[in-house]
């Protein structure tokens, strides 16, 4: 059933033991963006550090609450983009948007592949984005010095 | 706490004997969408505090006006205009008298949010000023407690708010202390939707009428699920939403004493509610058309006047112990739940049988209601996952958003077991077990 398309085994993996997955403290004390899903109340705190000659993501974290969409989202997120460059993964952020508008990916996306199910899954696709939509903001913000607080409307009660 | 019942808003009837019981299986019959399937099984409609499903008698009143009455009411001399007027006035006192209120305390509005926000702008902005205090609760739904926070920072006015205890209810000890000379306004909903609590009307009302506030009640969750009469309750205002109580979307009303109606000025301005209108300026009608600028909602509000000859033919007294019963087994039930955490009272005779829970995932965290509504969906049973647009209740809760069932008149206790076997596969399917 479509369900298990959805909760598959490598997202609740992700869910119950989330990688790169910080204290509020230590995501905050970073260059740190926040996003909101106001439809059911989910914050995302994720700090992007970039090396010191601003091209590789050197070290990213995420704290917050979510459901295990969200939160195993931002978990492989984590993981996908240590090493890129800011085009690379915004690139990737891109690719990621196309998947949840129900595109194959064009390339292997590793655990990432694993989110495709949620495009069948309309009321869901926020959750998955969320986090790659806070990194787009992170690295949208500037040459690591954002400290930028987006609110998305991504919904209303 | 002390819980004191109302007569007006009788949810308890200790002393009589219960109505007859209701016959389920043929009010089923009545809603064509309960025979929908959802994800291959049967439609388990639990989210009926966000919104009712619809008796056949109303998707046919609307189809009736549309294909026999449908015209602009008020407006024109031609026959049809007559007919739709007079089935729209007709649906304003069936509401009026389904609530104990006199027919011209009765506008129609296109929700309780309308009909709240209309007290705001064209009571609460007159009236009130700096000094003056309004009083609400923290468990209101967002629409009784911005549209104070507007007027307040419009007036200058104070906004206080009433706690609620751990197991659920508000605090009436708090009331001495909040309800004072300068409150105005009090403003607080019938019933929560989110704890299900039936609040203490009668004593919160002899409370603010001891120092001569009005009192606004949100009757969106209570007036489907209760009797309720205005007349006896002692409000000011009553606001009342259509759709939760088997009406049409796009319709509401708010029931106020016809004397304070008379003393207001319009809310909107527009077409239907002048007397004359010159270039210097306007006269207004008499309340209620004052209140109802532009075309009102006419199927809706024809509709809603079905919904009122539906439930009122099978009685709110009914209506009222079916739920209470749906709540002594829900209740039942969830006891046996391992780490389940209900949020409202455990006593079916204080509460609707609206239910927000949260279940724990076998890690020390939450199933996200996220996830729980998904899983429950696939189950075809449809429930609400999120804040409930009481963003200030949940963090009151230390939440960021629970899950909700909330049964109607069409809810069975067998779909409570589905509930309850549901809540069982999805503990084991996300605490891995």
């Amino acid at each position: 059933m479509e369900f298990n398309e959805l909760y598959q085994e490598i997202i609740l993996d992700h869910y119950r033991s989330p990688r790169n997955n910080c204290s509020e403290q230590e995501a905050s004390a970073g260059n740190c963006v926040k996003h909101e899903n106001p439809l059911c109340g989910d914050e995302l705190l994720l700090s992007v550090q970039l090396d010191s000659k601003g091209g590789w993501i050197e070290k990213i974290c995420f704290a917050g609450h979510g459901c295990s969409i969200s939160q195993a989202s931002a978990s492989m997120m984590t993981e996908a983009v240590q090493g890129l460059d800011r085009r690379q993964a915004l690139a990737l952020v891109e690719r990621v948007r196309e998947m949840m508008r129900g595109a194959e990916p064009d390339e292997e996306l590793g655990d990432v592949e694993a989110l495709q199910g949620v495009s069948k899954f309309p009321v869901r696709i926020k959750c998955a984005l969320l986090a790659w939509m806070a990194l787009k903001d992170a690295l949208d913000g500037g040459n690591g010095n954002y400290q930028t607080e987006t609110i998305h409307e991504q919904g209303r009660s | 706490m002390k819980a004191s019942r109302t007569t007006a808003v009788d949810v308890t009837k200790p002393d009589r004997e219960s109505p007859a019981a209701l016959n389920v299986e043929k009010i089923r019959g009545d809603f064509p969408i309960l025979d929908r399937e959802v994800k291959g099984e049967a439609l388990v409609y639990l989210d009926s505090a966000a919104t009712s499903q619809k008796p056949q008698a109303v998707i046919d009143k609307l189809v009736e006006c549309y294909t026999r009455y449908f015209a602009n009411p008020h407006r024109g001399i031609h026959t049809l205009s007559q007919e739709a007027t007079e089935h729209y006035e007709n649906a304003r006192e069936k509401l009026a008298s389904f609530l104990g209120a006199q027919t011209s305390g009765v506008v129609f509005t296109r929700n309780c949010t309308e009909a709240i926000n209309l007290v705001a702008y064209a009571w609460a902005r007159r009236r009130l000023g700096p000094g003056d205090r309004i009083l609400t609760t923290v468990t209101e739904h967002h629409s009784n407690l911005v549209p104070w926070q507007m007027a307040a920072s419009d007036t200058g006015a104070r906004l206080d708010y009433l706690p609620v205890t751990n197991d659920g209810y508000l605090d009436l000890s708090a009331l001495d202390d909040l309800l004072t000379a300068e409150t105005k306004l009090v403003a607080l909903s019938g019933a929560s939707n989110v704890l299900g609590t039936v609040n203490a009307l009668d004593e919160l009302i002899r409370g603010a009428k001891r120092v001569g506030a009005l009192v606004l009640v949100d009757g969106a969750q209570l007036v489907p699920h209760a009797p309720v009469d205005f007349d006896k309750l002692g409000a000011d205002f009553l606001a009342v939403a259509g759709h939760k109580m088997l009406g049409p979307s796009g319709v509401g009303a708010l029931i106020a004493r016809p004397e304070l109606l008379d003393e207001m000025e319009p809310f909107m301005g527009g077409g239907g509610m002048i007397l004359d209108v010159r270039l210097e300026g306007s006269k207004w009608i008499e309340a209620p058309w004052k209140f109802e600028a532009g075309t009102p909602p006419l199927a809706e509000a024809i509709g809603l006047g079905a919904a009122v000859d539906y439930l009122s033919k099978i009685g709110m007294e009914r209506v009222r112990e079916h739920e209470r019963k749906l709540s002594a087994y829900a209740l039942e039930r969830f006891a046996e739940l391992e780490d389940f955490t209900l949020f409202g009272p455990w006593n079916p005779d204080h509460r609707l049988a609206t239910f927000s829970f949260n279940v724990g995932d076998g890690r020390g965290g939450i199933i996200h209601p996220h996830d729980a509504g998904t899983f429950l969906d696939g189950m075809g049973i449809a429930v609400r996952a999120g804040h409930h647009c009481a963003k200030p209740l949940m963090r009151r809760l230390g939440v960021v958003a629970t899950t909700r069932a909330s049964c109607y008149l069409y809810n069975t206790t067998a779909e409570i077991d589905l509930l309850v076997e549901g809540i069982h596969r999805m503990r084991n399917f996300f605490a891995g077990a």
